[in-house]
């Protein structure tokens, strides 16, 4: 009976994961994954950590490219929300953020809504930057998620 | 002879002590803190906010029905393979034992609307807000999914991608507590 009902319920899941794949290959192309980015492209939250906190240091410009409801509960200090890099209306902005900027601006990206191979949002707007000509890029590598990894460990954070 | 009764006393004595900690232990394995604070235990926030048809969530209405909450966004992969299973749940327990009820992280709600329409949610979705999340303890990774008892209280915790059978487990067991 619970076998039946386990495989039943994986059943449902694995049908509804490929029709919503599939519907979504329909409308739009999928988001690019953030495991596309280079891993000499990231830097761990600890290290920038360290940065944010120490004096003298080339401070750089943090944005968060995931879901604005998700950075008004909680963000990297001095960070700017710059719009979902899975969207179009999201890269929009952000292209529109640094449109001003020197190439070799110092830039931090981060979103942290899933698991780093799972985050929809980090993959596109890393992609929109370098195309755009940015040579000082970073991604923040954030294995599951901004809660677990610097919220839960003290980490400075705004609201 | 006295020696061995005595050992045998010690061995049986750990292994009730070992029993009662599993017994302990085991109950909240799925209340896993991973963002700022579990609220397992603890009454469960008011979600004080009108669905998607424009009906009511209140909690207090809820009293005497096992509550599945779940947070959730159509930009989350794991969350949409997950929202069916609650759906089935919700269908397989019934609305006098179960109530399942959808908040979405979403930015705006018209994406959210396509996708309960396309996966036939029938549960309740509201869209969330930074108020909201950070009156759940702090909304900060998706999905997360509380588990609330018939008296109102957070019993479970369960963030990022999980076992569907981990949270049935748990979801079984405070059905069959009345």
């Amino acid at each position: 009976m619970r076998i039946r009902s386990i495989a039943a319920m994986g059943s449902i899941a694995v049908i509804a994961f490929v029709l919503i794949q599939s519907s979504a290959g329909a409308q739009s192309a999928p988001p690019l994954a953030a495991t596309t980015i280079p891993s000499t492209q990231l830097i761990q939250p600890e290290e920038l950590k360290t940065l944010l906190i120490s004096t003298g240091a080339v401070q750089p410009l943090i944005l968060q490219v995931g879901s604005r409801v998700m950075f008004d509960q909680a963000h990297i200090p001095t960070s700017e929300y710059a719009g979902p890099g899975s969207r179009e209306d999201g890269l929009s902005l952000l292209r529109d953020r640094v449109k001003t900027l020197a190439k070799n601006k110092f830039i931090v990206l981060y979103c942290g809504c899933c698991p780093w191979s799972r985050c929809p949002n980090v993959g596109g707007a890393y992609k929109a930057l370098t195309e755009l000509g940015f040579t000082n890029l970073k991604v923040l590598s954030i294995a599951d998620n901004f809660g677990s990894d610097w919220v839960s460990k003290g980490y400075p954070v705004a609201h | 002879m006295r020696i061995k009764r005595v050992s045998e006393t010690r061995v049986l004595a750990l292994r009730w002590a070992f029993t009662l900690l599993l017994l302990i232990l085991v109950p909240l394995a799925g209340a896993q803190v991973s963002g700022t604070e579990s609220l397992v235990g603890q009454k469960a926030p008011e979600l004080e906010r009108r669905d998607l048809i424009g009906k009511n969530l209140d909690m207090a209405q809820l009293h005497g029905k096992v509550v599945l909450l779940n947070f959730w966004a159509t930009w989350c992969a794991p969350c949409q393979v997950e929202m069916p299973v609650f759906a089935h749940w919700q269908e397989q327990y019934g609305p006098s034992q179960l109530a399942v009820i959808g908040i979405s992280m979403d930015d705006d709600s018209e994406p959210v609307r396509k996708m309960i329409q396309a996966q036939r949610i029938g549960y309740p979705v509201a869209m969330g807000d930074a108020k909201l999340g950070r009156r759940y303890g702090g909304v900060l990774g998706l999905p997360l999914t509380f588990l609330i008892d018939r008296s109102g209280i957070v019993r479970a915790r369960f963030q990022g991608e999980t076992d569907p059978s981990k949270i049935e487990a748990s979801l079984r067991s405070l059905l069959a507590t009345h």
